[in-house]
């Protein structure tokens, strides 16, 4: 067996496992350029074999992987299916495009003595997210995403050097993820209770069999709200605007990309593949419940944005409104919505996560992130402003951007449904984004620069992750056919529910049952 | 019995309520309570119940601790919950050592571990943030 | 500097091998009964911790410093991950212990074995690490000022 094929066989393992090596291995070395070249490999290595997961399960079909040597439902296993294939690929390509950014980003906002941890903490906070998606372990899901947060409030208040109110941020964000995630244990325990396993393929098949009751509707109950609290719904969104708005730049960038993204699709792996939308009480829930707090959130996300002085806490607001776009989506309860969901995850991930870097660009030359302070920059840094206008209209959702594709799946979904006034609601939260986009715009380049000023564009190392996730959202926005259809394989294989059931590909050597 | 009063349906499901009645006292705190490191009390209270409820459903009447003892017929709880839940609280454990943390930060950057103390010097640097922003005006 | 009760001190002096004793018993004996790393993990470290705490913070750091505390907390993840890359290696799945001694059942206590002991190095390092995070900070009240 070449060194090629036993990596092959173990891609579903070692796209978690590379990265949750790097960081004992960081920790070891101890040295701040070893750190960032060993995160920077590891990032890449679990992107390549996430893209080669993605390219066998694309057109249908589902990995497993049994852990331990153990057969599920005993085992723990890994199980790749075409959604979760397609959300590995946005968290670890965000990954890999804002590490070479955060190494100067970081040398400027966290102290030089916190470096190594950094990486260590960011390769922690990377191998959570990868974890809770590919795992097919309800429990697993729970550890993962643990790993995941604590290691974010760390990376949020290492932004306390800039601004002390990191520090506060992190705190409210870990007294609400760890009632979230709280909520969501006391869910997997109802539902142990309820079916006697915790493998999610098992579990769909035991609640398929049986009757529903009290106690899987209320596990239902405390997962959706645990999560919700996770990926901030509307009401639930306290947390997420001064976190991403204290935070180190990079991590904001990797935060608003990725964390949010991960959480939605645990709720959905939950909604669709293990419950099922079969029963009353579950697609009552979602529809009367979920759609209005998204449309909601649409609204108040964007109205917000308006009036927000910072440029982070605008963004920031704008992806609580974003959020509602992928929830009403995902409510519409059809093949179309679901696929917009999917396809808004990828687009948002792209281009919130190019405007959070530009914006960090700024408040790297500038030192401040308010926005009357970015007067006249679009002339004395032209790249960093031009990307922001282009992140600004996809999240407009002009033609030709990525967020213009995610926008025409939706609306197609909600007519699908018979859903019009859905539409309108679209048309109409889109045009208060105008408006947020609008200020930025104009205060950079229809305000003159204060005298005195004077800034440069920021190094390539920067530019470069910015221009290649604002370059992905235009081409994403032309040549949509990869993004529909992968989000297309991943919502059919979402609504088809139970995970792929008994039949998927083994990897690796079949379990012990 | 019908209608009445189900003495029975109390005692069942005793460590239900226990748990609920835990669990929500934590949540209450957590809630409730201005002070930071009591919020960090509420909320290992708020997950020790949750815990005690998984323990509680391992808990098979009759049964040993699951060690195998060369008896056919001996009944074992269910060691699964214990072992989540020891999982559980090794999280715990780092939230709770990350929050007390990040107390003490707080602590010495503002002078408090009050909330609303906190929020009032928040208030007051976003008011220098909008003075700041006018004179850039 | 030692200003505690002299009970104290004796009985702590007299604790503390017995504790570490403990520990290592609970370590090697989770194969076979109740315990394993994370359990002597944190009573591995409390016989550090009190002896931190009766006696003297610096000497316990002199004896085992920050730095090394940061290295075996990396440590025995890595040597948990580590068992679980040899299993690969060895043509198996990732932690899969059947194949790392002559018969399945001499690898699965192999596995175990090397797995927890990573699990007790790291809980043991973590726990020091809070300890020494928390109580190496400049106290803000002075003892006497209570």
């Amino acid at each position: 067996m070449t060194i090629f094929e036993a990596v092959h066989q173990h891609a579903p393992m070692l796209t978690v496992l590379v990265p949750m090596l790097s960081a004992p291995i960081i920790m070891l070395f101890g040295n701040r350029q070893a750190a960032f070249a060993i995160a920077l490999t590891a990032s890449t290595t679990s992107f390549l074999l996430s893209l080669q997961m993605l390219l066998l399960v694309a057109q249908g079909g589902v990995i497993s992987y049994h852990i331990g040597g153990w057969a599920p439902p005993l085992g723990i296993e890994y199980r790749i299916d075409a959604a979760n294939a397609f959300v590995l690929i946005i968290v670890s390509s965000i990954s890999t495009v804002v590490l070479p950014y955060a190494r100067r980003s970081i040398a400027d906002e966290v102290a030089a003595r916190h470096h190594t941890l950094f990486y260590a903490c960011y390769m922690l906070c990377f191998t959570g997210l990868l974890g809770v998606t590919a795992t097919g372990d309800a429990f697993n899901v729970f550890v993962f995403l643990e790993i995941s947060s604590l290691s974010t409030y760390v990376l949020v208040a290492l932004g306390a050097k800039q601004d002390r109110r990191a520090l506060s941020a992190a705190y409210d964000y870990l007294i609400l993820g760890t009632i979230g995630a709280t909520f969501f244990v006391i869910g997997l325990g109802m539902l142990y209770m309820a079916t006697g396993s915790l493998n999610m393929v098992h579990i769909a098949q035991v609640l398929a069999e049986g009757e529903s009751n009290r106690t899987v509707r209320s596990a239902f109950t405390f997962i959706v709200v645990g999560m919700a609290l996770k990926f901030a719904m509307y009401p639930l969104h306290r947390w997420l605007p001064g976190a991403y708005t204290y935070a180190p730049s990079a991590v904001s960038a990797f935060l608003a990309a990725t964390a949010t993204k991960v959480a939605i699709y645990v709720v959905l792996r939950f909604i669709f593949s293990v419950f099922g939308i079969a029963e009353e009480f579950e697609r009552n829930t979602v529809q009367y419940i979920m759609m209005p707090l998204a449309v909601v959130a649409m609204f108040a996300g964007s109205l917000m944005a308006t009036f927000s002085l910072n440029a982070k806490t605008l963004l920031a607001y704008s992806s609580i409104s974003q959020i509602g776009y992928m929830l009403l989506g995902i409510t519409l309860l059809n093949s179309t919505g679901l696929t917009a969901g999917m396809v808004h995850l990828f687009n948002h991930a792209l281009t919130k996560g190019a405007l959070f870097l530009a914006v960090g660009a700024i408040i790297y030359r500038t030192g401040s992130a308010l926005v009357p302070h970015m007067a006249g920059l679009g002339r004395q840094m032209p790249w960093t402003s031009a990307s922001i206008v282009i992140g600004g209209l996809s999240l407009i959702g002009a033609p030709a951007t990525a967020g213009f594709v995610s926008k025409w799946v939706l609306m197609q979904a909600a007519f699908e449904a018979g859903m019009w006034p859905i539409a309108v609601f679209v048309v109409l939260s889109s045009v208060i984004a105008v408006v947020y986009v609008w200020r930025l715009v104009e205060v950079l380049y229809l305000q003159p620069a204060p005298e005195g000023r004077s800034v440069s564009e920021v190094p390539m190392t920067m530019l470069v992750p910015i221009w290649a996730l604002a370059l992905a959202s235009i081409w994403f926005g032309i040549d949509a056919d990869f993004t529909v259809q992968a989000s297309r394989t991943a919502a059919e294989a979402l609504l088809a529910g139970g995970f792929g059931g008994e039949d998927a590909t083994i990897m690796g050597t079949r379990g012990r049952p | 019995m019908e209608g009445g009063f189900e003495t029975g349906f109390l005692l069942g499901h005793m460590n239900y309520w226990l748990f609920v009645i835990l669990m929500m006292t934590g949540f209450y705190i957590v809630v409730a309570r201005g002070n930071l490191l009591k919020k960090i009390v509420g909320l290992n209270i708020f997950q020790a119940a949750v815990f005690m409820l998984y323990i509680s459903v391992g808990k098979i009447s009759g049964a040993t601790a699951p060690i195998i003892t060369g008896n056919p017929d001996e009944v074992y709880s269910n060691p699964l919950p214990h072992v989540l839940i020891l999982t559980a609280i090794v999280v715990g454990i780092a939230t709770t050592a990350l929050g007390l943390a990040l107390i003490v930060r707080i602590n010495e950057s503002y002078g408090t571990i009050e909330e609303d103390e906190i929020q009032q010097h928040d208030l007051e640097q976003y008011d220098k943030d909008c003075a700041r922003a006018e004179e850039a005006r | 500097m030692n200003d505690h009760h002299l009970i104290l001190r004796v009985i702590t002096r007299m604790l503390t091998g017995p504790i570490l004793l403990f520990g290592l018993y609970v370590q090697f004996h989770g194969d076979y009964g109740p315990g394993g790393g994370f359990q002597a993990g944190v009573i591995f470290a409390v016989g550090f911790i009190l002896y931190g705490i009766v006696f003297s913070l610096r000497d316990l750091r002199r004896l085992i410093p920050d730095w090394i505390i940061h290295k075996l907390v990396a440590l025995g993840v890595l040597l948990y991950a580590g068992t679980g890359i040899v299993s690969m290696l060895l043509g198996a799945n990732f932690l899969d212990y059947n194949p790392l001694a002559g018969t399945p059942i001499g690898g699965q206590h192999l596995g175990i074995l090397l797995v927890e002991a990573g699990v007790g190095i790291t809980v043991f390092a973590v726990m020091l690490a809070i300890y020494y995070a928390f109580a190496g900070r400049p106290p803000s009240l002075n003892d006497e000022d209570w």
